[in-house]
């Protein structure tokens, strides 16, 4: 039997429709996508709308997730950070929710397409240099300038600076790209071995049931980096350095 | 050599870059560990920042393993 780990990511057209010869058909990835946000809206609309002091079992997950990230926020991007405690809760829901459904055996992990990881971590960075450069102006290039460096290292530095920002939304996309596509991948590899091997199919499955643990950690852990790395940048943005 | 089994010795390099991966891994809980042997009070402080360490350098290993799987299983 051959295995075909990649067969997970791949596209299909639900409801084929194109307009003006661009294909925006609605394919399993939209599928999901729209799972995942209706299941976000849900849990936090539905359990705040008849919202007791007492918290119920759903109203306190809720609770609890977004005290989770606004401490985050309070704590890695400092003062003046709260009116975008929002924007990072957006963030980090739909990444959560996604890398915790597609975890779902059969279902679709919208965040395995780099395409989507990076239109994520691009908002991300063009939000945050607007932000620095409308709250400092011309300041904001401070942030590419150490402070109390001699003035000889920073013809090195300042490139170094510029380089290490300018590549942020790559690495921030790719981070949780690589994670999902090489968890996904393992899976389904070791899945594969199983079904090859018969009656030893005990130890890949074992190995799969461990990996499986790992893949729920790393889903959450690579939710939580990507808006904790927002946060971070949030806090370069809006305090320099 | 053929190209079937230079992908194969491409992927298995490709996949070195775990080493520095497990390395990573390995620094950032020793590191968790010794710093709460010496004051375990600081444990719920240390903790977060343990796991950011963890999955950040788990992160780049998985770079190298994601080319190995495009290498065998894409191209």
């Amino acid at each position: 039997m051959e295995i075909k780990p990649l067969e997970q990511f791949e596209i299909h057209r639900i409801i084929p429709l194109e307009i003006g010869g661009v294909d925006i058909s609605y394919t399993n990835s939209a599928l999901l996508m729209t799972i995942v946000v209706l299941a976000v809206t849900a849990l936090v609309v539905l359990s705040t709308r008849g919202a007791s002091l007492v918290p119920g079992r759903v109203q306190s997950v809720a609770e609890m997730l977004y005290e989770f990230v606004v401490d985050m926020v309070d704590t890695n991007a400092g003062h003046g950070a709260r009116p975008y405690v929002p924007f990072v809760f957006t963030l980090f829901m739909f990444i959560l929710f996604a890398n915790l459904f597609g975890l779902i055996p059969w279902s679709f992990t919208v965040t395995s397409h780099i395409i989507v990881t990076f239109a994520l971590a691009i908002v991300v960075f063009i939000g945050v240099t607007i932000i620095g450069i409308v709250k400092h102006g011309a300041h904001f290039l401070r942030l590419f300038v150490p402070e109390g460096v001699p003035a000889a290292l920073l013809v090195l530095l300042v490139p170094i600076e510029m380089l290490s920002y300018f590549i942020r939304p790559f690495t921030l996309a790719i981070r949780l790209f690589a994670n999902m596509l090489a968890g996904h991948t393992m899976l389904a590899i070791f899945g594969g071995f199983a079904a090859a091997v018969g009656l030893f199919a005990i130890l890949p499955v074992g190995i799969n049931i461990a990996l499986f643990a790992l893949e729920i950690l790393v889903a959450v852990l690579q939710a939580y980096v990507f808006a904790i790395l927002t946060c971070l940048y949030l806090n370069d943005a809006l305090h320099l350095h | 050599m053929d190209l079937a089994s230079a992908k194969m010795i491409g992927a298995g390099l490709a996949c070195i870059a775990l080493v520095g991966a497990g390395v990573g891994i390995g620094n950032v809980f020793s590191s968790l560990i010794a710093s709460v042997a010496r004051n375990p009070a600081s444990q719920s402080q240390v903790q977060p920042f343990a796991f950011l360490g963890f999955a950040l350098a788990e992160a780049t290993g998985l770079f190298g393993l994601a080319i190995a799987f495009l290498i065998l299983f894409v191209f």
